[in-house]
């Protein structure tokens, strides 16, 4: 009997693996709900809040990718993932994306087999330090103890920036972000390092977020960017042009406000039309309806508002827009044309 | 009447396969297998497949490439440019330093637990038997948690060693105590420093050739020699002489604080100590345990015997009881130090860098080779494990029951 039940769950499991490499786009509409991958806790960037309801400007993408195909920006089942576990989760068909401030690198996108859909956060590594340190600079830093997480790509950038200047550090490897938090505020390291906005976001959970700066040498790249499986392309471009929707509408003023009014009847701009809907079939040719990107700004506004309400300069995490401004105010973020 | 019956012909059919007692279980023994053959293969052909489809396959040709990070605790020499191979290895080592400090520390717990248990005094009972029941029945995970979170809350940071009235000083001047370890003054090598050690291994090699003499003595003239102090004697004077004859080879370096940490001596790191701690008392519980039950596996009048023999207990229990009682203690003594060595594993919780941090961990992690590096990883711990056995039940074989 028990053999049996064994062997049962066994071929359960296999067809459940054959499915997965089937279609994502059917399997999130059979299942009602988009499975996404987010970090286990960074305010800002996907945090629960006080009533448990996940927000943040990663869960931000999740829930306009959700509305846009299921039309419904709740119907998201959250995944907490460490840096360790993130790839796995989303090789595994755990997840559907992966939106967790990831790191756009070649090996990801080619060696591990995934497709990032996009760049969400400009970013790079820096490092924090508590102002009575008396730090001024990163190369300042020779022999410092280094609290770092384990399993990304600031690790190997620590390592490189150490080597580079000739310095010495001792790393103290950490999980997750609330244990590098916990450690860098008892004194065990001397300098938290992580990507600027982390430290940022960090920062602001302190009790004196004033008591700590964060060093002006920012030492890496970091497009962070929304990454799902490499080979499922029509799931790909959902998830690259719903970012993209969000995107280009703060460049052609769509707003969460005005989405409804502008997408009621076509009007006087043909892009505007073609995303809203009101003009061609955009949507038919992702495999969606017309309404798609409507719903996707509709769910937490455009790109600039989700920026503004989540890690804006009005929050405590007051990031400046900064590289990831339009590329019409002198940022870098300029999307291909709807057309 | 009588009836000639022939005894019925031995002949073999098939269907005796199924209905003789003798065949049955032979034939359900091999369909077994079969079965089970056969999935493992369907297991490996669609690992095989599957890894194929997405373009994977399997590969070790990452163990030669540069790791790219840093390791903390390098009891070897290797920097961000050694290979993925080279800071596996870094991590067994790791892992076996904390494997082999536990499995000592562990022992010297569970064993004084273990006796004490059975102590006439009540309160020193009670108090082992909580000590037992509160670490046994807690996860591992969470007494090396809990260590490490009060050793990096409790202990002040290097800062508080600065300035001209520092908040915390250095033990003695020569030990530091901080929430990233401890620092204690590390021995320099002079030349000549070889002779001074030569001669402490010989005193220890006369230390025992004195006291085996001495019960030779004791068995076969009865005259009863002194024991402790020239013991003591033999151990430390030798050495002392030539050290002080040779001028002082050895000496000491002793942690100063320097930039943002003490700098010099040994740094036994928070995440080292809180591991070993941790696995120590918690396999200690499981060891007094053991001790206990071989004690009282040893029958009663064993003690009274001894004791009416004129014996005094601590001789009974060192003489009488625990060579009798190691018997029933050695084989699940092993599988505990297995326990223990497998345990630590959990280092990662901590940031110790042991094998799974390493090659388990950051080398999976940023190859994406986890296939590989989880199978290596089991070789890994597998070899320890067997090695461990190996050497424990070539103690086990020395110590059990000589049957003739």
């Amino acid at each position: 009997m028990k053999k049996t039940v064994f062997l049962g769950a066994l071929t359960l499991a296999g067809l459940a693996a054959g499915a997965a490499a089937a279609g994502t786009l059917d399997d999130v509409k059979a299942r009602g709900k988009l499975n996404c991958g987010v970090t286990t806790g960074l305010v800002g960037f996907a945090a629960p809040d006080a009533n448990g309801v996940w927000e943040g400007f990663d869960v931000g993408v999740c829930r306009a990718v959700a509305a846009a195909v299921l039309g419904d920006a709740t119907a998201v089942e959250f995944v907490p993932t460490t840096g360790k576990t993130r790839f796995t989760a989303l090789a595994s068909g755990e997840i559907d994306l992966l939106a967790r401030n990831t790191t756009w690198t070649f090996s990801r996108d080619t060696d591990l087999k995934f497709d990032f859909v996009g760049v969400n956060y400009y970013d790079g590594q820096g490092f924090m330090v508590p102002k009575a340190l008396g730090v001024t600079s990163a190369k300042d830093l020779n022999g410092a103890t280094v609290c770092i997480q384990t399993g990304t790509t600031t690790e190997l950038n620590l390592a490189d920036f150490f080597r580079k200047n000739n310095m010495e550090y001792e790393p103290v490897p950490i999980e997750t972000n609330a244990e590098g938090q916990q450690q860098y505020l008892a004194g065990a390291c001397d300098t938290y390092t992580t990507d600027a906005s982390g430290l940022a976001s960090t920062r602001a959970a302190f009790e004196n977020p004033t008591d700590h700066v964060i060093l002006p040498e920012i030492i890496s790249k970091e497009p962070l960017g929304p990454l799902v499986r490499h080979g499922d392309n029509e799931w790909g471009d959902i998830a690259r042009w719903t970012l993209n929707a969000l995107i280009a509408a703060e460049e052609m003023g769509i707003t969460s406000a005005n989405v409804a009014e502008l997408g009621a009847a076509a009007g006087g701009s043909p892009e505007v039309n073609r995303i809203l809907g009101t003009e061609g079939n955009l949507g038919e040719m992702i495999g969606l309806d017309a309404q798609w990107a409507m719903r996707a700004i509709a769910a937490g506004g455009n790109y600039g508002e989700l920026f503004e309400k989540n890690i804006g300069e009005k929050t405590p995490i007051g990031l400046a827009r900064g590289l990831n401004a339009q590329w019409t105010e002198g940022g870098i973020l300029y999307t291909p044309p709807f057309r | 009447m009588t009836t000639m019956t022939d005894p019925p012909k031995a002949s073999f059919q098939l269907s005796m396969l199924i209905y003789d007692t003798r065949y049955r279980s032979y034939t359900f023994q091999f369909i077994a297998l079969a079965l089970l053959i056969a999935l493992m293969a369907f297991l490996g052909v669609n690992l095989v497949k599957n890894l194929a489809e997405q373009g994977q396959n399997i590969s070790y040709s990452f163990l030669g490439e540069p790791a790219g990070y840093d390791i903390n605790q390098r009891p070897i020499e290797y920097d961000s440019q050694s290979s993925h191979m080279r800071a596996a290895l870094v991590g067994m080592i790791n892992t076996l330093i904390v494997a082999f400090l536990g499995c000592i520390t562990a022992t010297i717990f569970g064993v004084t637990a273990g006796i004490l248990r059975l102590s006439p005094n009540w309160l020193v009972r009670k108090l082992m038997a909580i000590y037992v029941e509160a670490f046994r029945n807690v996860p591992v995970l969470i007494w090396i948690l809990i260590i490490f979170t009060i050793m990096t809350a409790v202990l002040p940071a290097p800062n508080a060693f600065r300035g001209e009235n520092p908040a915390s000083s250095m033990f003695l001047d020569a030990a530091a105590f901080t929430n990233r370890g401890v620092y204690i003054p590390s021995p320099i090598w002079g030349s000549g420093s070889l002779v001074v050690v030569l001669t402490f291994l010989a005193s220890v090699f006369g230390v025992f050739y004195y006291r085996r003499y001495a019960t030779k003595l004791l068995y076969d003239t009865g005259r009863l020699l002194p024991m402790g102090w020239p013991s003591l004697a033999i151990l430390v004077l030798p050495t002392l002489i030539i050290f002080f004859a040779l001028g002082q080879p050895i000496s000491l370096d002793y942690p100063a604080l320097k930039g943002f940490n003490f700098q010099g001596g040994l740094h036994i790191r928070g995440s080292l100590i809180a591991l070993w701690f941790a696995l120590a008392i918690y396999t200690g519980a499981f060891i007094a345990e053991n001790v206990r039950a071989g004690i009282q596996a040893v029958s009663k009048g064993q003690t009274e015997a001894a004791a009416s023999l004129g014996l005094r207990p601590k001789r009974i229990m060192n003489l009488v009881i625990l060579p009798q009682a190691l018997r029933v203690i050695i084989p699940p003594l092993i599988s505990q130090y297995l326990n223990l060595t497998k345990n630590s594993s959990l280092a990662i919780a901590v940031g110790y860098m042991d094998l799974t941090g390493t090659l388990g961990g950051i080398t999976l992690n940023q190859t994406g080779r986890a296939i590989e590096a989880v199978l290596l990883l089991m070789l890994f711990y597998l070899t320890i494990s067997l090695a461990i056995s190996a050497v424990m039940n070539v103690y086990n074989n020395s110590m059990k029951l000589k049957e003739r």
